[in-house]
């Protein structure tokens, strides 16, 4: 099979390879770590019609991240408008596309949402660290040189063979990039008992800022301060989207670099597809929280992964 | 103990088997841990065990919230507490001094003791791993003598040296990576704990026991270890 090459140009500000997450390790104090966005990631990996959970591109901001293919390539992009570019000409989202040799494909500033998934066929090549090939800044574990690190200005991706069997989006695909009142389903934790009545009618029933203190550890948002009744719990397992409360009342959603272990008090946590889109959201989205039952949110990401089957 | 099963998420458990820290809590987490991986077998995705507390992240393509709980609640119903020998003792080599550990003095003037006497009881006792987490490999451990009590640092130093030992409260710990934080620094290890944690293997698990002892700087040198001063490096 042929080995295909890009060179990374230009670095931006923040670009990252990423797979489905590493699990099994939370006990070790290693976060989960993983395709923010998860939802997008999965398309543009089922665009080339690659294997779930082969390594792409997750590209955030843009910020003239141009990479310059070594020969012909067939990619998939999907997520956000990051007002990409290929020679300068604008590329459409959520599309296979040839990029041609000596062609360079730059992604300049966010128009509509934070993420792009840029997708190779067979997969990027890097090396795999604890079962996966996710990139974690905060642990230095993962990414091409496995020192945890964003791609850097030389850096050369790689990838095998061509794609498998690109495709093209089914119309009822729907991926928009989150809009203002945008929803975020919630499954109620049972720490809601040491949050005052009024604390928790407040949580669902205001809307919340997305603040620029956002990050792949945590996404803050901003709204009139929730109310615990405890301080600080003592520290313990935190699953992926759990909302907790910091003294300051202003909730911070925990995302897929988090610390594995915390000990601020929780409403709840966010549904994993609530996570993927608030993870497109720029600073300054107003969101609101919607209480759901565990039970009907797994219901609804069954069907979300049966897309893709 | 009182078992308490909770909601943490979509696809999320809390088991609750205490309220308070205690050293004494972890052999009945640890037998929690292996009744529940047991149990779950292949739906698991990770348990996290901690203080008082796991959590189990299960696998909500194969199993449905409602069976999970009944699950674990079968799994945890005849709860006996794990042997504690089970656990391994580490011992863990410290060079305790000022250059790498700068609050030495104020946690020995705390305690009202001298520095000898503050790293005597340091090493004097053999700590409970009671979690991983923070970063690969950071083991909290305790709980330290009651005297050696200090809280936090007001402000948080940006850059900890790896390898370096601190206290917090009641509790010490291992910094296995340069990373921010905001303990009482008083030693330093030449133990690469985050190699042995990115391998999959770290070096203490929940459940085990860590001892420290304090060497000389010839022998901290001589097991490879960073002499570069703390301060240097903020």
């Amino acid at each position: 099979m042929s080995q295909g090459r890009m060179i990374v140009k230009q670095a931006g500000p923040l670009a990252l390879i990423q797979d489905a997450g590493r699990f099994g390790v939370g006990h070790l104090g290693v976060t989960q770590s993983g395709a923010a966005d998860w939802i997008s990631y999965n398309w543009a990996n089922w665009l080339l019609g690659n294997p779930a959970n082969s390594a792409a591109l997750e590209i955030v901001m843009g910020g003239n991240l141009t990479l310059e293919a070594g020969s012909d390539v067939c990619l998939a992009l999907t997520g956000a408008d990051l007002d990409a570019r290929i020679d300068g000409e604008p590329l459409a989202p959520n599309a296979c596309f040839t990029l041609k040799a000596g062609q360079c494909l730059t992604f300049r500033q966010p128009r509509a949402g934070l993420r792009v998934y840029l997708a190779f066929p067979g997969g990027l090549q890097a090396p795999e660290v604890l079962g996966s090939r996710a990139c974690t800044a905060r642990e230095m574990i993962g990414g091409l040189h496995e020192d945890g690190k964003p791609l850097q200005t030389g850096d050369q991706l790689s990838w095998q063979g061509d794609a498998p069997s690109p495709r093209q989006l089914p119309d009822n695909a729907g991926l928009p990039m989150p809009q203002n009142r945008c929803q975020l389903p919630l499954v109620l934790g049972s720490q809601v008992a040491h949050f005052a009545g009024r604390s928790l009618y407040q949580a669902f029933n205001q809307p919340w800022t997305v603040d620029q203190r956002a990050d792949r550890m945590g996404i803050r948002l901003t709204g009139q301060a929730l109310k615990s009744k405890l301080e600080g719990v003592i520290s313990e397992g935190i699953p992926l989207g759990a909302v907790q409360i910091p003294p300051d009342g202003q909730p911070i959603v925990l995302m897929n670099d988090r610390q594995t272990i915390g000990g601020y008090p929780r409403i709840g946590a966010l549904t994993p597809s609530a996570c993927a889109r608030l993870s497109q959201c720029l600073p300054g989205t107003e969101v609101w929280l919607r209480p759901v039952s565990a039970t009907q949110a797994q219901v609804t990401h069954r069907r979300q992964l049966a897309v893709w089957e | 103990m009182k078992l308490r099963l909770e909601t943490a998420a979509m696809d999320a458990l809390t088991v609750r088997l205490f309220d308070a820290i205690d050293e004494r809590n972890m052999a009945w987490i640890m037998a929690a841990d292996t009744a529940l991986r047991h149990a779950f077998g292949d739906v698991l995705i990770d348990l996290v065990p901690s203080y008082t507390t796991l959590l189990i992240h299960y696998d909500c393509r194969s199993m449905a919230f409602v069976e999970a709980t009944a699950l674990a609640r079968e799994a945890l119903k005849d709860l006996q507490p794990a042997d504690t020998q089970n656990g391994q003792l580490h011992e863990i080599p410290v060079w305790y001094d000022e250059s790498v550990g700068p609050e030495l003095p104020q946690v020995a003037k705390r305690a009202g003791l001298s520095v000898e006497q503050l790293i005597e009881r340091h090493c004097g006792h053999d700590y409970s791993v009671f979690a991983l987490g923070f970063a690969p490999g950071y083991g909290f451990m305790g709980l330290v003598d009651e005297s050696l009590t200090t809280p936090r640092l007001k402000t948080p130093r940006r850059r900890v040296a790896a390898g370096s030992v601190g206290i917090a409260d009641r509790q010490t710990a291992i910094y296995p990576l340069l990373s921010p934080g905001g303990w009482n620094i008083l030693g330093r290890t030449a133990v690469p704990l985050f190699e042995y944690a990115r391998r999959g293997e770290p070096l203490f698990r929940p459940g085990d026991k860590v001892r420290f002892t304090s060497i000389s700087r010839a022998e901290f040198e001589a097991a490879g270890g960073d002499t570069t001063p703390l301060e240097e490096r903020a």
